[in-house]
């Protein structure tokens, strides 16, 4: 069964920002979009392994630092070259100020 | 134009970028690539970082293994020198007596370490830094204990001495200017570096010259322009680059700080290209004035770029410079060139530092800023904004508050 984790306030991120979350040995990247929406992905780029907390986000869109791949963190699909693979999403939700993530 | 193909002397970053997008674009002919190294295309920023502190043998990081190239269809001729370039009957002819012919060919032979030049001196023994072979010469130096001197406080000779600092080794850096990063970075940044090394245990002597070099056994002894002698075990030279051109030159082309390309990277011959550490290019964001840049993010747009010029792609060569460095757990980030600058503003957010140069018009020209890696989000912004020849008001710039993105909109 796939579990919730608390992974940040909700005002821990700026709106249309990333930061990282790691947890047990794994890494993600958790989006607060313009309309403060959340959104949680995979923390590293699929083209190399770069993490996308230090990426600029616009819109929808999460550009790595490394290439300048993009990606649409709302559906993990890879937007620009190199990024080609795209990225796996989790389920959000945040609840009393806390944003969780569904992670397997 | 198939029969003779395409021809790329070069087999580095810029190089195997240019061989790639040639098919990328749907470049369906021959296409060579001649390359002195005997590694397949690799990456030499990790050089002076990863493969310096790997704990076992590192191996190259490659930007294009043997296999890519060949499924690329690409003709790779390695351990290869290109000696002469006939242009009249468009053929690279090579060390070994081959001549490759060409309908177009790209020129991305980079760049060499400046050596120390000191008369009388015994310099065997000093060792620099470019290939992945000079990586593993110096990191079988960097054990526990050992002495190091480094000739050099720009970006390399700093990378190498974090890395025998992390090493274990007793480093000392020497540089005759009177800073660190001159040429390159503000003074507040450099401080900031600067001072980051010092906590780490590494020793400068700065604004000192050096006049003599000598080997008393194993020992390298350096003396200094105010007379002191430093000894050590290891002596790293790194005091910059200069162009590969000599295979350009000698076939005629116009060279100016590295082989003049115009701002489509052609050369003054129109079949023959230059791209990356060994072209000068004129920028149209700086008024057209021609630079020549050592920096990767360059070797790979400018390699993708003149591939595209080489199928008759009319379009400028434009990218906002920017460049990285890593040492210790600080990154600097550079966007822009600040050569034209007449004022800066600084900005100071959770530990990142970022300082702004602006022309007269308050035009932003570039942005230098060290820190986290979470610096990279500012800097990607000051990118666009320089792209965009934004005029900005440097009270915004310097206050924290004022989201960068926001002035984006503006
Ligand atoms: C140690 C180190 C660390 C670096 N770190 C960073 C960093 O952190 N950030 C950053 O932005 N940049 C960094 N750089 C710079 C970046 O690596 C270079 O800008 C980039 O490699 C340039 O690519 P290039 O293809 O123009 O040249 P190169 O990669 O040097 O490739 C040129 C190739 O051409 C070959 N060649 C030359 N002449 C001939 C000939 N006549 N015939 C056949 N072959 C020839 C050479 O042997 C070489 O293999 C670093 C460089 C070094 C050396
Ligand atoms: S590592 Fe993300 S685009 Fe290359």
């Amino acid at each position: 069964m796939a579990d919730w984790v608390a992974a940040c306030a909700a005002d821990d991120i700026e709106e249309e920002d990333v930061i990282r979350f790691d947890h047990e040995g794994r890494s993600f990247a958790i989006y607060r979009s313009e309309d403060s929406d959340y959104y949680a992905t995979d923390g590293f780029c699929t083209h190399e392994r770069v993490h996308l907390a230090d990426g600029l986000v616009m819109g929808a869109v999460i550009e790595c630092p490394k290439h300048n791949g993009r990606f649409d963190y709302t559906s993990g699909k890879a937007k620009k070259t190199p990024a080609c693979v795209d990225l796996r999403t989790y389920p959000v939700k945040v609840e009393a100020g806390t944003v969780y993530i569904q992670v397997d | 134009m198939n029969a003779f193909g395409m021809v790329i002397v070069g087999a580095g970053e810029t190089g195997a970028r240019a061989a790639e997008q040639l098919r990328e674009q749907g470049w369906t002919g021959k296409i060579t690539l001649v390359g002195k190294e005997k590694e397949a295309p690799y990456e030499r920023p990790p050089l002076s970082k990863a493969a310096l502190l790997a704990e076992e043998t590192p191996t190259p990081v490659y930007v294009a293994r043997e296999e890519r190239l060949g499924e690329l269809n690409v003709d790779w001729i390695a351990g290869s020198v290109a000696v002469r370039i006939d242009r009249s009957a468009h053929a690279v002819h090579l060390e070994d007596g081959r001549a490759v012919p060409y309908e177009r060919l790209l020129l991305a032979t980079g760049a060499s370490p400046r050596r120390l030049a000191m008369e009388g001196a015994d310099l065997s023994g000093a060792l620099c830094l470019r290939t992945f072979a000079d990586a593993l010469a110096i990191r079988e130096r960097l054990v526990p204990g050992n002495r190091v001197l480094i000739v050099g406080a720009g970006f390399i000779g700093l990378e190498v001495a974090a890395s025998a600092r992390e090493r274990g080794c007793e480093v000392t850096v020497l540089e005759v200017g009177p800073r660190i990063l001159m040429r390159v970075l503000p003074p507040e940044i450099a401080a900031i570096v600067e001072e980051r090394h010092r906590r780490a245990g590494i020793a400068f002597k700065l604004g000192t010259g050096i006049v003599g070099a000598a080997r008393e056994g194993a020992w390298h002894a350096i003396k200094l322009a105010d007379g002191e002698v430093l000894r050590g075990d290891t002596l790293i030279v790194g005091i910059g680059a200069a162009p590969e051109t000599a295979l350009a030159a000698e076939s005629g082309l116009a060279i100016d700080n590295g082989i003049a390309a115009d701002e489509r990277l052609a050369t003054s011959d129109p079949d023959i290209f230059a791209a990356g550490d060994c072209c000068s290019f004129p920028h149209r964001l700086y008024g057209g004035r021609r630079f020549r840049l050592e920096a990767w993010r360059n070797a790979v747009d400018q390699g993708i770029h003149a591939a595209k010029s080489m199928l008759g792609e009319t379009a400028p060569y434009e990218a906002v410079p920017w460049f990285w460095s890593d040492q210790y757990d600080l990154t600097l980030q550079v966007a822009g060139l600040s050569h034209d600058a007449t004022s800066t503003a600084t900005r100071q957010s959770a530990g990142n530092t970022i300082v702004f140069h602006q022309d007269g018009a308050g035009r932003l020209l570039a942005a230098s800023g060290v820190g986290a890696p979470s610096l990279a989000k500012d800097i990607r912004v000051s990118e666009m904004l320089i792209a965009r020849q934004a005029v900005l008001d440097p009270a915004k710039l310097a206050d924290p508050d004022v989201k960068l993105k926001s002035l984006l909109a503006d």
